[in-house]
């Protein structure tokens, strides 16, 4: 099972920050402040650091327990062979150490600091990413991205219950805003990595169902997705610059996805429209999270 | 020449242990500088709610 040669040398502190997966937790620290900064109160700054922190070292953890678990998936994938584990660049165990330890602190770190309310919702977002989506989901079904989505959905709601110590409606609408995005997101970087998917024996959806359906099913999650980020305008939870950015930017991805939707990719195909898409959705979550704040702070 | 290896080898676990020594005292250092500032506050909330 093991990748690592026991006479590896202690590995470099870098390859244990690569282990975190910064790019993707930039992501879940935006949303998670996002969702404190547009919490109704005023939290103090040392306190929203520490919850910030937490989400952050919560989201490391629960990244170098995907990258501990799949160690052997990412050695055949060239998007992620040069990962510390398959390059052989550090023990496993030194992996699975790392990362129950840094999930512990944060979820201890953010009980004591903050609330339980936010360090249960902190707890089993890293047990839903790394036992539900991780271990269970992925390996086995094409809809692992659907459920598994849910994961990356938690920040929003643990940075509004960490200033509130409670969970409302907006925190819950922006849950269901990154849990609907995750799919088009994903598919739309599974249709262009498709081989690498099926190599590495993963039942993506484009791999197991087709592009077509692939296509079928982006252009779907958009509706509801795009429901869940224009609706907190019309129900009134958010003001004007909300409501106006939201619209403009989710029609935007709303016409990205569509072209995606329509079209037969052809051999040699370029994949330009899914990585447009691909590219645009990350833009797409900071904007509607900016806009949020910006919107509850001039209000 | 396995002596050079051998001096090469070690030389690289003693940068990692130092790399890693270094990182860790700043670490510990900034989470007890952190762990001051939350007593901090939470004593000051603490009166403030009396």
């Amino acid at each position: 099972m093991s990748t690592a040669s026991p006479l590896l040398p202690p590995a470099h502190w870098r390859d244990f920050l690569a282990l975190t997966k910064p790019r993707v937790m930039t992501l879940v620290v935006f949303t998670g402040l996002c969702g404190m900064l547009a919490a109704p109160g005023h939290i103090n700054p040392v306190l929203g650091f520490t919850a910030i922190l937490c989400i952050a070292l919560g989201a490391g953890a629960a990244g170098a327990l995907n990258q501990w678990y799949e160690a052997d998936i990412d050695a055949v994938m060239r998007r992620t062979a040069e990962r510390p584990l398959p390059a052989g660049r550090m023990e496993r165990q030194a992996a699975l150490h790392f990362g129950v330890g840094l999930a512990a602190f944060s979820v201890i770190l953010m009980g004591l600091a903050l609330n339980l309310a936010a360090a249960a919702i902190l707890a089993i977002s890293i047990l839903f990413y790394v036992l539900v989506y991780t271990v269970w989901l992925k390996p086995r079904t094409p809809q692992n991205i659907v459920i598994g989505g849910a994961a990356g959905a938690f920040p929003p709601l643990i940075g509004w219950a960490a200033a509130t110590g409670q969970v409302a409606l907006l925190p819950l609408l922006l849950f269901m805003l990154v849990f609907l995005w995750t799919p088009p997101h994903f598919w739309a970087l599974a249709l262009f990595v498709k081989t690498d998917y099926a190599n590495a024996g993963i039942p993506m959806l484009p791999v197991v169902a087709g592009e077509r359906t692939t296509r079928h099913q982006i252009g779907l999650y958009t509706i509801p997705m795009a429901a869940a980020a224009v609706l907190p305008w019309p129900l009134g939870l958010t003001g004007t610059i909300y409501g106006v950015v939201s619209l403009v930017t989710t029609a935007w991805f709303a016409l990205l996805a569509l072209r995606v939707a329509t079209r037969t990719s052809q051999p040699d195909d370029a994949m330009k429209p899914e990585k447009a898409l691909f590219k645009y959705s990350i833009l797409y979550l900071f904007v509607v999270f900016g806009a949020l704040v910006i919107d509850r702070w001039v209000a | 020449m396995k002596r050079d290896d051998n001096k090469q080898g070690e030389n690289l676990i003693r940068q990692r242990q130092k790399g890693r020594a270094i990182v860790m005292a700043v670490l510990l250092g900034a989470f007890v500088l952190l762990v001051f500032a939350i007593t901090i506050v939470k004593i000051k909330a603490g009166i403030a709610a009396r």
